[in-house]
């Protein structure tokens, strides 16, 4: 019952949610709000994405940014050779994206903890280094994209990307809380308290860990995909930034990754926190504020703000549960 | 086009630069690989050690590895406080400690380069010194002389690390900590005392490490990203702790690096140590030499 009552509230949320957001592309006139908005909403796709394997799962995946670059570089690939739209950009970005989830997946087999998290990283390098030579897609020195006519209701393409965004953020969180709820997110659970335990115990663990290495990769490319639009230009040094991967590493574990509305909220704050700072600071203290609270949260607040908030109402997480 | 004088010359270049890369990967190999300790932060800690000699060689014309050696005891203190840092905030707390301890480090190695790019800005900085700029010539074959005096002072540095391991009682104990810390414990002897003082060394050879790395080229705040590859796979291919190990998996990944370069060019230099480090953790993570 109570489930099923969460369930219609969530969905309702959703669904006014998006219509807040077309409304606001309809009447707002100025680009600004949506040109800075669309990172924060790409920022909770990817942390959503992030926290189903590194929160559900236990595996810290700091290859976030091989993902994201790899949806960028789809999308120009394709813009490039077929002149394909939107849709399909995001579409096979998030096909490519399970692949290498798959890829990542196959990782799991052999390494855990740390060596687990540096083979990310080294992937990630390698891809990159890998685009940076392919000459058909602007090598080093990065390409121009030139943006499609806007598609109607939308006045200008950014609105547009914002709206798209917004709808992947919506598919990303009802993936992310459908997975919780499900059998899917307690055998993850399972296995991240105890890998050896959960597999005697008959949990699928190499099935759910390639479940949601796949899952969490196509969510990821995909956000990454209408980031080629949105700059008008792509370059392997920003497609690929590790900046990527240590800021939702941050968003979701400042958030909390026991519960999906953890990494929103992570997401939420930072990227505004990180908006506000590059506009009236500068981007270098941006990543400082960045890693201080990462460092911060990782010492003094282990469960992030999901814990907080939790350990301060105990008792009516206690009836809730 | 790819002659025999040409893989010579890599060989040889490689080998030298091997050497160099085991100075900057040994004290990994002693805090992850004896201690544990996911220090994805060591690539930040020398990096930062490049620029505090940077500092003393361009405001008091010090020479690099003279000041290197001068921050030596700075950099050792400042282990400890941060091995004790760690201890408290994870190993202490058990469950769930290599997770967060991995995002602690990261978060850590990211302050550290902002704060570089803050007091330093972005550009690449160098030091000079007498024997920068010079080479040597054996034949046809040029070999810098700033790569000449890395390879002397690399591979008497892991030598020296690698006896103190080996010889020196509290080498000994290090290695006993990283085999069965609780028999260390009835034995009577304090573990977190014993690694405190390992990751404080490990901390410490940095400042020599960090002379080298800006003698042997211009630093930049984000170098440290490069040489996550560069000591991580030296310290797996090694196998965990292993000295001579890495002494000799960080000449193969020298002469691997010069060869893919002269025959691919300068594109593909920052995927090779990363690929191999790939390949090792997917065929043999025990390491080429590992216990």
């Amino acid at each position: 019952m109570t489930k099923q009552r969460g369930s219609t509230a969530f969905w309702i949320g959703a669904v006014a949610f998006l219509l807040a957001v077309l409304l606001a592309t309809q009447l707002i006139g100025n680009e600004y709000p949506f040109f800075a908005g669309y990172v924060i909403l790409q920022f909770i796709v990817l942390s959503v994405a992030w926290s189903i394997l590194g929160g559900y799962a236990g595996y810290v995946n700091f290859g976030t940014s091989a993902f994201f670059g790899v949806g960028v570089y789809t999308a120009v690939f394709l813009v490039k050779a077929t002149g394909a739209p939107l849709a399909v950009q995001i579409g096979v970005a998030a096909i490519v994206g399970a692949l290498l989830g798959f890829a990542v997946g196959l990782l799991t087999l052999r390494m855990q903890g740390i060596f687990f998290s540096i083979a990310t990283i080294a992937l990630t390098i390698v891809i990159e280094t890998s685009v940076t030579n392919w000459r058909y897609l602007g090598g080093a020195a990065g390409i121009q994209l030139q943006r499609p006519q806007v598609l109607p209701p939308f006045h200008s393409y950014v609105q547009m990307l914002f709206f798209v965004q917004a709808l992947l953020v919506v598919l990303a969180v009802a993936i992310a809380r459908y997975i919780q709820g499900s059998w899917i997110g307690r055998g993850l659970q399972a296995l991240k308290d105890d890998e050896l335990a959960a597999e005697c115990t008959g949990v699928p663990t190499l099935r759910l860990k390639l479940l949601a290495c796949v899952i969490s990769g196509a969510l990821m490319c995909a956000a990454g995909a209408p980031a080629a639009m949105y700059l008008q230009y792509a370059d392997p040094g920003s497609a690929f930034n590790l900046n990527y991967s240590v800021s939702v590493l941050a968003m979701a574990l400042i958030g909390g990754t026991a519960h999906w509305a953890g990494p929103v909220i992570g997401a939420v704050l930072l990227g505004v926190t990180q908006q506000l700072l590059a506009v009236t600071i500068s981007s270098e203290v941006n990543v400082l504020v960045l890693g201080i609270m990462l460092v911060l949260f990782v010492v003094g607040a282990p469960e992030g703000l999901i814990g907080l908030i939790a350990r301060l109402r105990p008792k009516r997480a206690e009836i809730g549960a | 086009m790819f002659s025999l004088d040409l893989l010579l010359d890599a060989v040889v270049i490689g080998v030298l630069l091997g050497c160099f890369y085991a100075a900057v990967s040994i004290g990994l190999s002693v805090s992850f690989g004896l201690l544990d300790v996911p220090h994805v932060a060591h690539p930040a800690f020398l990096v930062m050690a490049s620029y505090a000699v940077f500092f003393l060689n361009d405001r008091y014309d010090i020479d690099p590895l003279l000041a290197g050696l001068l921050i030596t005891p700075l950099l050792f203190v400042f282990g400890l406080v941060a091995y004790r840092l760690y201890y408290e905030t994870f190993e202490r707390r058990g469950s769930d400690a290599a997770v967060r301890g991995i995002a602690f480090f990261f978060g850590v190695a990211f302050i550290i380069e902002v704060l570089i790019i803050l007091q330093f800005g972005v550009d690449q900085r160098s030091v000079t010194a007498s024997y920068i700029g010079q080479s040597f010539r054996i034949g046809d074959m040029r070999i810098p002389f700033r790569l000449l005096v890395a390879f002397a002072v690399a591979t008497a540095l892991t030598i020296l690390l690698a006896l103190y391991l080996s010889r020196t009682f509290m080498g000994r104990a290090i290695r006993a900590v990283a085999q069965d810390e609780e028999a260390v414990r009835l034995m009577g002897a304090n573990p977190v005392r014993i690694k405190q003082w390992a990751f404080g060394i490990a901390t410490a050879v940095l400042g020599i490490a960090g002379a080298l790395l800006i003698i042997v080229a211009p630093v930049d705040p984000t170098l440290d990203r490069a040489y996550i590859g560069r000591t991580f796979c030296v310290v797996v291919m090694a196998g965990l702790g292993s000295m001579a190990g890495t002494l000799l998996a960080a000449i193969i990944l020298g002469v691997a690096e010069t060869i893919v370069l002269t025959l691919f060019g300068a594109s593909w230099a920052p995927a090779i140590s990363f690929a191999m480090l790939l390949g090792v953790l997917a065929v043999r993570p025990q390491g080429l030499f590992g216990r």
